[in-house]
């Protein structure tokens, strides 16, 4: 048995200003699961991202990637196995060119010549976006950035993909291209959202944090159609939205 | 708006295809020759122009996109212009005009080391996608802190430049439609606002580079080096360049 691609145990930190964001936060995701991470604004998800590829420092308890501990001298390493796709793509994407961005970071992990070309032919392929690598991202699409991003972190071959907001600003059918792509990944996945109905086409599994600690972990499926969880920790599906038989 | 993408005119002539690095070299070359140059060695500038018109047709580069592109330097003709009137000294009598020696000559100097400055920019810029002057800047060792905000500025002027176009678009929804100095305010505000919130964004590119690993030095990605006989062709127009500037030296 291969150690889990995240294990977070006890974890708690309060920024400088002594906003004490999270309070002992537990989560353990097997390889190869896909786990949406849901709850209201200001409930710590975001602090909790920076907390797995060490933005932030632990102020107690403990992070491990694929068994290797979060510390500043695995940094680089946890870098390269915790694949963050941030929310706006224009602050993901800086490189003139998109071929330049996909390199970026497998090139800071020291992946150089035949091999560098190969990951990033390979990960625009995997988003369904090699033809348009020497074109400036500005001149893409909405979609089109968000796959591109998607891509930038895939290069980097991670343990686990974390995607903050994947379908925010996304029209209808790029939002339903991205989950395509997303599926067909087969990679170990942590989906912060707000948007209940692509976690439940995306995941089977949620867990759901509320100022600062977890307070459900279970199958999609049982805990959107619970209507009196949801309303306790201001969640709500969008009007008219039920959740499908199985 | 695009910067860069503008600029640069595609093709697959012997100058497009020169290594980044070394047209870098010959135009640093060539403008310091030009700024070299005597202001009284009228028919030496002549020649700098010559060379220069040789590179375009050699680049197949069309003088209607230079022209375009070279408009940047209005501002500076004005100043060139008015010279004459403003400088003191003596004088001389044109068309009615009284205007000043030193002045004509001042701004002859400003008008013709600006223009050929500008030309010799526009053709570098042309002819070298910005993706390529920056690697090429990077192989000529300038530290990679430089090349980095160099990178980032050219990445992130288009996205500022669109949400300025956001954040006065909103303005003017609103009927605020400044045509007085003193109806200024919504726009310095703005401007202020902006700031912040490219500041903000900077914060969050930052912290995206790290999350794949940035350490403070970019990576180099591609290696395009340059023969010595590639130096030595693509050199030929600085050589004349600065020969020019020494003949115009000697001369006056």
């Amino acid at each position: 048995m291969s150690a889990p691609s995240l294990e977070v145990t006890g974890l708690a930190y309060a920024y400088p200003d002594g906003h004490q964001a999270l309070y002992g936060v537990d989560l353990r995701i097997s390889r190869g699961e896909r786990v949406a991470l849901l709850g209201p604004n200001g409930a710590g998800k975001t602090t909790l991202v920076l907390h797995l590829n060490g933005v932030h420092r632990a102020g107690a308890g403990h992070v491990a990637v694929g068994g290797l501990p979060v510390e500043k001298r695995n940094l680089q390493e946890i870098r390269r196995r915790v694949g963050v796709v941030f929310q706006d793509p224009d602050d993901q994407l800086f490189m003139p060119t998109v071929a330049d961005d996909v390199a970026f970071g497998p090139a800071n992990f020291g992946v150089t010549g035949p091999a560098l070309d190969s990951r990033v032919r390979g990960a625009l392929d995997a988003v369904g976006m090699a033809e348009h690598a020497d074109r400036s991202p500005m001149h893409l699409s909405g979609g089109q950035r968000r796959r591109v991003a998607l891509a930038t972190v895939l290069a980097c071959d991670p343990e686990i993909l974390v995607l903050d907001e994947p379908s925010s600003n996304l029209d209808p059918v790029a939002r339903r291209e991205l989950a395509e792509v997303l599926v067909g990944l087969d990679r170990t996945m942590l989906m912060v959202t707000h948007d209940l109905p692509y976690a439940l086409q995306l995941c089977d599994r949620a867990v759901v944090l509320d100022a600062g600690v977890v307070v459900a972990d279970g199958p999609i499926r049982e805990l959107l159609a619970d209507d009196e969880f949801l309303r306790r920790h201001r969640l709500e599906l969008p009007f008219g939205f039920r959740v499908p038989d199985a | 708006m695009g910067a860069g993408h503008s600029l640069h005119h595609p093709g697959s002539s012997v100058v497009h295809r020169l290594p980044a690095h070394v047209k870098i070299v010959v135009t640093f070359l060539l403008v310091l020759a030009v700024v070299a140059t005597p202001r009284e060695a009228f028919w030496i500038f002549g020649e700098h122009l010559g060379l220069l018109v040789g590179i375009w047709v050699a680049a197949r580069l069309p003088v209607a996109s230079i022209a375009v592109r070279s408009l940047i330097e209005a501002p500076f003709v004005v100043l060139a212009v008015l010279l004459p009137f403003a400088a003191a000294g003596p004088r001389v009598e044109w068309l009615g005009l009284s205007l000043s020696y030193d002045g004509l000559l001042a701004g002859w100097n400003i008008l013709v080391k600006g223009t050929l400055g500008v030309l010799i920019s526009v053709t570098l810029g042309m002819t070298t996608p910005v993706r390529d002057l920056l690697s090429g800047l990077g192989r000529l060792r300038v530290p990679g802190m430089v090349t980095t905000i160099a990178t980032l500025m050219v990445r992130y002027l288009e996205v500022i430049v669109a949400e300025a176009r956001r954040m006065r678009l909103a303005r003017v929804a609103r009927g605020h439609d400044p045509r007085f100095l003193w109806q200024i305010g919504p726009t310095v505000r703005g401007v202020g606002t902006l700031f912040l919130r490219s500041y903000e964004r900077g914060e969050r590119v930052h912290l995206a580079m790290l999350a794949r690993g940035y350490t403070g030095a970019m990576p180099v990605t591609d290696d395009a080096g340059a023969t010595r006989r590639t130096w030595a062709r693509a050199l030929v127009p600085a050589v004349v360049a600065v020969l020019g500037a020494a003949t115009g030296y000697a001369l006056t």
